[in-house]
């Protein structure tokens, strides 16, 4: 059960921080593993650029570039914290950024689409 | 009189008894006005259970004896008024977490407070009493830092809500390190680098996930995860000086 004490920002934006980043890095080796096609012929990375059209495939699309901004946020957020003279209005931040990374996703997938 | 009784608001209390293996007992408290969740232990021990263990001495906030967590969250129990914290009329009260339990509510503290030693939590004079006080400004930087740590009331509320406790027995925890922090900043401490040494150590700031929980509980406001950021920088820089 989720401990009462976790649920605050601070502590949602690390584990978002985490679990983006274990998503990320699920994701990358399937990322080179379809750049390395194109060392083997144009036809079999055209035909994973093809199959990334579907709609559906966008749409996990537009959850990667959420994810990916997710982790830079809250990764500067990290950075913030350890190197600036900060004080409190950290939670502002953090929701600021969360909702920046949301629209980011939306505005590449409006772009794809 | 009967009538009464009935109609009095009553809170549901559940109250940890015993030491690990120990379990949620349920009790029956009458609500009253400006009730804190102290006053409620207090109504259970003197009505209910004599043998009740928990702690408690200045009621006003300030000695740091009565935290517990209610409802899941560690908190000051004798400024936490019921009205603020209770879910429909129940209170659940257990002891603070991250430390050994002895009976009941109340906790071992000696690892909280063995850890403000491992930290260096003590000030190192540079000057004798029999030579004047060293003079600092206000308005210096460092003295500024330091002031905002200063107000600890050593309740273990932030050890108490900090995950990396929990899962490192090593570390020093907010506590102590926002100690080392307002030390690390005080003009007229003699041993900088052995502070430094002892909070650079494996379990000291260094292994600060950032999480916040106790800026977010600490009742008194204070922002060990600021400070312990500052040790941080501070290690960093001592350790490109050559210093650590």
């Amino acid at each position: 059960m989720m401990r009462a004490s976790r649920n605050h920002p601070g502590w949602w934006a690390a584990l978002g921080h985490r679990l983006s980043g274990l998503a990320l890095a699920l994701f990358l080796p399937v990322h080179f593993l379809v750049l390395g096609l194109a060392l083997d012929s144009d036809a079999a990375l055209d035909s994973v650029i093809a199959w990334t059209d579907q709609p559906l495939v966008k749409v996990a699309e537009w959850g990667l570039v959420m994810l990916l901004t997710l982790h830079l946020g809250f990764g500067l957020r990290v950075l913030a914290l350890e190197f600036l003279p900060w004080r409190d209005p950290l939670k502002t931040l953090i929701s600021l950024g969360a909702g920046a990374s949301v629209l980011a996703g939306l505005l590449f997938w409006i772009v794809a689409l | 009189m009967q009538d009464t009784a009935d109609r009095e608001e009553m809170l549901t209390v559940e109250i940890w008894r015993g030491r690990e293996d120990g379990a949620l007992q349920t009790y029956r408290v009458p609500r009253r006005e400006s009730q804190t969740v102290l006053d409620v232990v207090t109504w259970v021990q003197r009505n209910e259970e004599p043998a009740l263990a928990y702690r408690f001495a200045c009621r006003v906030g300030m000695c740091g004896s009565c935290a517990m967590q209610v409802n899941g969250k560690p908190r000051w129990t004798c400024r936490t008024h019921v009205s603020r914290v209770a879910e429909n009329g129940l209170l659940r009260i257990e002891p603070l977490a991250n430390l050994p339990r002895i009976k009941d509510l109340a906790t071992d503290m000696a690892p909280f407070f063995e850890k403000w030693q491992g930290a260096r939590g003590r000030h190192e004079p540079t000057r004798t009493r029999h030579e004047p006080m060293a003079p600092v400004s206000s308005e210096s930087p460092a003295r500024k830092a330091a002031n905002a740590g200063i107000e600890c009331i050593n309740c273990a509320v932030c050890y108490a809500a900090c995950d990396v406790v929990g899962w490192d027995e090593n570390y020093l925890g907010p506590a102590a390190l926002n100690r080392a922090w307002t030390l690390a900043n005080d003009e007229r401490d003699a041993d900088k680098a052995g502070l430094l040494q002892a909070v650079s150590q494996s379990g000291g700031c260094h292994s600060c996930h950032s999480h916040g929980s106790c800026v977010e509980h600490c009742p008194v406001g204070l922002n060990p995860t600021a400070g312990i950021a500052g040790l941080k920088r501070m290690t960093l820089a001592a350790l490109m000086k050559g210093e650590l």
